[in-house]
């Protein structure tokens, strides 16, 4: 029955932001979107990754455009040292 | 590579069964999406149960609300993958995502939801949002 499958998440094993499409602060000011997928003790780990360049603009601009037209992916997946990690935020509960 | 295809029906069924009309070939895609008129809403499903298993519940809601798309089609990403980026083709401004709703009027993309509109919100609350955007985009102007 497809029911038993709507709204049960498959992953429920998971850090609470897996699958989350969170956006990630560093300390050294670079900000990366992508979808949480795991943190252990390499660092935190995201897949489909879009890379804030701040040459083409400001971060806000960035942000509001990813929330509007989507993630451009510029990595496949990262692993940020948690000592690098500032904030980790879901685009979701971003107010621009 | 795709999911075997007994673990994906009944995310297909669900699809199918709230009147939906699956796209599986390039052709089909074509055939719906061409020279579009109307109302229609295209369902980008997906295996993933942290944002597609509240996704297709949020759809079946929000088509029992009064204003609602004339047609709704769907393509499955991650399984019938020509099909998928066939229609991903007709809003390519938007970025690939899966599961998302493309919400169409006469071929022009009028609203999009994108996974990030969906994970971690309930099914009522994202039922809640689509009819606010049928309302907008598909209600009859008075």
């Amino acid at each position: 029955m497809s029911h038993r499958l709507s709204g049960q998440p498959l992953h429920t094993d998971r850090h609470e932001l897996h699958g989350i499409t969170v956006v990630l602060d560093t300390v050294s000011d670079a900000t990366y979107v992508g979808r949480f997928d795991s943190q252990d003790e390499r660092g935190v780990h995201l897949l489909d990754v879009g890379v804030f360049d701040p040459t083409t603009g400001t971060r806000e601009a960035y942000l509001r455009r990813s929330v509007q037209f989507g993630i451009r992916i510029d990595r496949p997946a990262i692993t940020l040292d948690p000592s690098e990690v500032a904030r980790v935020t879901p685009l979701g509960q971003i107010e621009l | 590579m795709p999911y075997n295809a007994a673990l994906v029906a009944p995310m297909r069924e669900e699809m199918v069964r709230m009147g939906a009309q699956e796209l599986t070939t390039v052709p089909e895609v074509d055939a719906a999406l061409g020279d579009q008129k109307g109302s229609m809403l295209v369902f980008i499903n997906s295996v993933c149960g942290c944002a597609a298993g509240n996704a297709r519940p949020a759809l079946r809601l929000a088509l029992q609300h009064s204003v609602k798309p004339q047609q709704v089609v769907t393509v499955f990403a991650g399984q019938d993958l020509e099909a998928t980026s066939r229609a991903r083709q007709y809003f390519a401004d938007y970025q690939p995502s899966s599961p998302s709703i493309a919400m169409l009027r006469d071929g022009e993309v009028v609203h999009f939801v994108h996974r990030h509109m969906i994970e971690g919100r309930s099914p009522q609350l994202v039922a809640g949002e689509l009819t606010k955007a049928f309302d907008k985009y598909y209600g009859v102007a008075v």
